[in-house]
């Protein structure tokens, strides 16, 4: 892999037009990479799903070239009905469209050419190969006081052409004072065996509210690794709602610094995997300031042969008093090959704070079965009408009454 | 002063530090297969035992020292270590208790385990490891009628090696991890408890563990086989003198019950903590395992842990048996700048096994506290569950108390439900205990004394009262 890596990275030098300052940067990323490799079990982050060994067995021969140089078509059938929105399309690691037409062009600013911060989390080796290799960054940035009318909606796409390739992005948003963004990432592949490796960061000002909505709801056999940093100042509110089902391998990380007081972060995340898929939600809460808050619920249904994973993190800085966090999570097993790990861990150097995780995992309650059977409903009904009943209590924590219902079709739950 | 003031006076500083002046046979320093030879030879061990030694030593040098725990400290040169160190008139054993060294007597008296009065009167029989060989066992004559085994390792593996054999390594190999394989090459004395088929052993046995001498690694061996039916309920309490250097601390407990026998397993660990600046304190690295092999066989352990600098141990139970039960209830305290990474594993593997864990973690001053636990419930442990609750207090913005538990869950058939809280003493029960005349350290003892009733209530009669006391204890100072 070695050699592939440096190779490849000489031919993207070759075709694009980076700077020498950013071949220099880029190098020592790619250096770093090629010391640390992709990450495996040995790691305390990646103890449960071994990253390494799955690109090793699902991916022969991975390749961090892609031709950047022509355009893709964009397959508009693909776009979400029935909700007005704004778009950025991203098909093939080319980002081919940045639409905001419902939008006051004056209130948002993007730059294609900003100087990127490189500096965060460097034990990731991911973010490495991210910077080393991601093509052309974005930067988003919303005006002081302006609430986006319509959602943002972000269509990572691939089709056949791509295979067995490594995909970087890298968007950077900033959200000015009392500013508000609805951002809607939607997964939908044609391809196979590819690894996309998703990188966004967010600054959220004071006052500013981000809504962040992840939808993996197509099936197909890549590997993906995204990651959100984000940071908040004072009064800010971050919401993150992950749907979490159908690529082969899905890890989500959240890495959350609560800087200014009275800021809050809400995780919210199902997973719903059957047939040898296997995904992950990290969340790394840090509560810097007093009087910050947070908030994670995520449930999980497996069928067969499908693994799941949760590793919250709540960190409560000795300074952070009055911290309230709060972290639970729930599994439904369904089938004896299916397997839910947990890692529900506080980390705390306050004393008044309040803070609890709960974790339970278990089968479907047949008492409960046996009530709605009582009542006329089939095997099958009855455990589908209790499946919807538990996945259901995460989307209602979706604020944005229009998203909530539109994911509510979107996955099938009814009320 | 009123007179509980005066108590706390008197008690607040480490009472068992003292040092007993008692000539030593140390073997000579460092670690080679000269010394294990050394270990094994002044110990007139058979062949079996000292290539078990050698065997686990070999291992030893390809394995490298953890370092993923929470409480970090700096390196230990296991070169510059007495691995054998015991009291000169020890060379020929005593054969009762009259004969014991009048020092050593006047030395447990300090410690309050006057093994006489304690034999006679409490019905507990006691086993005292002095630094590293057991200096006497109580009671023996009333053991042996019902059969049991109690006696110093050293003295099983002479007496009785077939149960040795069979059961020594069998939970913890020889190819286990750092600790517990340094502990198999160069362990020196400990405890061997043999309960035959059907005895419900008529009292409560207890060791008592000293660390004596200085620049020593204490690496005790403890067995206790429970046979088919059997009971047995075994305490122990550990202390040390008060020294500037840590001092290493890494025993193996094996616990083995069998068909539909109980081992209840209880620890009052009172190490020496180190000085209030952090200076000294025992390294208490333990590696502690029961193996529920039986059907219907239950392992339960109990630790009330207040003293060593750092404290790191995870009491297991295996729970290969059907229908067997595991339990865990703990108590671990930090105050100043001790350090604590302890908890437990549920290793689920065979049907309809339950286990339960019950943590109350309490730090103060600068300590930092974690806890880790592991439920791993098997693919063929089917119907199987487990019940984890632990809670944290903390007192102090230095002090830190964290949570980490390892939650695997690869059958459906199976619950797991795991709870935990992290809180402070609040304001409103302290007003109302101080307000009913407690002053507030008394208010903060009662309010933690209650916080930790869950587990103190599983402890025999006679260690229970000793905990509560060293709860308080503690936790002197910490308050205001």
């Amino acid at each position: 892999m070695k050699e592939q890596l440096k190779i490849d990275f000489e031919k993207i030098q070759k075709v694009s037009s980076f700077s020498n300052k950013d071949v220099e940067t880029k190098k020592f990323y790619l250096d770093k990479f090629i010391k640390n490799g992709f990450p495996n079990r040995k790691l305390e982050n990646w103890k449960f799903l071994d990253l390494e060994q799955i690109i090793n067995k699902n991916i022969n021969e991975l390749s961090f070239y892609n031709d950047y140089s022509t355009t893709n078509k964009i397959d508009t059938s693909i776009f979400i009905g029935g909700l007005e929105h704004n778009k950025i399309i991203f098909i093939n690691g080319r980002i081919e469209k940045i639409d905001f037409n419902y939008e006051d062009k004056n209130q948002i600013e993007i730059f294609d050419d900003f100087k990127i911060d490189y500096k965060f989390d460097n034990n990731n080796s991911l973010i490495d190969l991210n910077n080393a290799f991601s093509n052309k960054y974005f930067k988003i940035l919303i005006k002081k006081g302006y609430t986006i009318k319509k959602p943002l909606i972000i269509y990572h796409l691939t089709n056949e052409k791509m295979k067995s390739k490594n995909i970087n992005l890298r968007l950077d948003f900033e959200l000015e004072q009392n500013s508000s963004l609805k951002l809607i990432d939607f997964f939908s592949d044609v391809s196979d065996t590819n690894f996309m490796n998703i990188l966004y960061n967010f600054d959220l000002k004071k006052e500013s509210i981000l809504k962040n909505y992840k939808i993996d709801k197509s099936f197909n056999k890549n590997i993906k690794y995204s990651y959100n940093n984000i940071n908040q100042e004072k009064n800010s509110i971050s919401e993150t709602f992950i749907f979490s089902a159908s690529s082969d391998y899905f890890k989500n990380e959240i890495n959350c610094n609560l800087k200014g007081e009275y800021s809050s972060a809400f995780v919210n995340g199902i997973f719903s995997l059957k047939d040898d898929k296997q995904h992950e939600i990290r969340t790394s809460i840090n509560h810097l300031v007093e009087n910050t808050k947070s908030f994670q619920l995520i449930k999980s249904v497996l069928g067969k042969n499908s693994k799941a994973v949760y590793q919250g993190r709540i960190y409560v800085d000795s300074i952070a008093q009055k911290t309230d966090g709060y972290q639970l999570s729930k599994a439904i097993l369904l089938d004896e090959t299916s397997e839910f790990n947990a890692k529900p861990e506080l980390e705390i150097y306050a004393d008044d704070v309040k803070c609890s995780h709960g974790s339970a995992s278990g089968s479907l309650n047949e008492n409960s079965i046996f009530y709605l059977m009582s009542r006329g409903l089939n095997y099958k009904e009855s455990k589908e009408l209790l499946i919807n009943g538990f996945l259901l209590d995460v989307v209602e924590k979706i604020t944005d009454a229009e998203i909530r219902n539109l994911i509510k079709n979107m996955i099938g739950l009814t009320e | 002063m009123d007179t509980r003031e005066k108590d706390i006076e008197n008690l607040k500083d480490y009472k068992y530090g003292f040092t007993t002046d008692i000539e030593n046979i140390r073997a000579p320093k460092g670690l080679n297969v000269d010394v294990i030879k050394f270990i094994s030879n002044i110990k007139k061990e058979p062949k079996w035992m000292l290539d078990f030694r050698l065997k686990a030593f070999e291992r030893f040098k390809l394995l490298r020292e953890p370092d993923w725990q929470k409480p970090k400290y700096p390196k230990i040169d296991y070169q510059d270590l007495y691995y054998y160190s015991a009291p000169k008139s020890m060379k020929d054993k005593p054969k009762s208790l009259d004969e014991l060294d009048p020092k050593l007597i006047e030395t447990y008296n300090k410690l309050g385990i006057p093994l006489q009065e304690q034999a006679r009167l409490n019905g507990i029989a006691v086993d005292a490891v002095f630094d590293s060989v057991s200096v006497a066992t109580t009671f023996k004559g009333e053991l042996t009628k019902h059969g049991i085994i109690f006696c110093s390792m050293s003295e099983a593996i002479q007496r009785h090696p077939d149960l040795v054999k069979k059961y020594l390594g069998t939970v913890i190999p020889t190819t286990d991890h750092f600790f517990a394989t340094l502990n198999s090459a160069v362990f020196t004395d400990g405890s061997f408890v043999y309960i035959p088929e059907g005895v419900k052993c008529p009292m409560e046995l207890s060791t008592y563990f000293r660390i004596n001498a200085s620049e020593t690694g204490q690496f005790e061996r403890t067995l206790i086989i429970a046979d088919k039916g059997s009971y047995v309920s075994y305490l122990e309490g550990c202390t040390a003198p008060m020294r500037d250097e840590n001092q290493l601390h890494a025993a193996n407990v094996e616990l083995i019950a069998l068909d539909d026998a109980e081992i209840k397993y209880s620890t009052v660990q009172n190490w020496y903590p180190g000085d209030e600046n952090g200076k000294g304190g025992i390294y208490n690295f333990v590696t502690k395992r029961g193996l529920c092999k039986g059907k219907n066989s239950k392992i339960s352990w109990t630790q009330v842990e207040t003293g060593s600098a750092i404290t790191w141990k995870y009491p297991s139970c295996i729970l290969r048996g059907d229908n067997s039960i595991g339990e865990f209830y703990s108590i671990a305290i930090t105050n100043n700048h001790q350090k604590a990474d302890t908890g437990t594993k549920m290793i689920h593997l065979g049907k309809n096994t339950k286990s339960k864990i019950i943590s109350k973690g309490i730090s103060a001053g600068f300590s930092d506290m974690t806890y880790r636990g592991l439920v791993d419930i098997n693919s063929k442990a089917k119907n199987s569950s487990n019940y984890t609750q632990c809670d944290s207090l903390l007192m102090g913005n230095k002090c830190g108390a964290h949570t980490v538990p390892y939650i695997k869950n690869k059958n459906f058939d199976s619950n797991i439900a795991h709870e935990a809280t992290t809180s402070k003493i609040s304001e409103e029960q302290l007003h109302y205990c101080q307000q009913r005349g407690l002053n507030p350290e008394e208010a903060v003892g009662l309010i933690v004394n209650g916080f930790c009733k869950e587990v103190l209530q599983q402890l025999p009669m006679e260690f229970a009262v000793e905990a509560q006391k060293l709860v308080s204890i503690s936790l002197e100072g910490s308050v205001g």
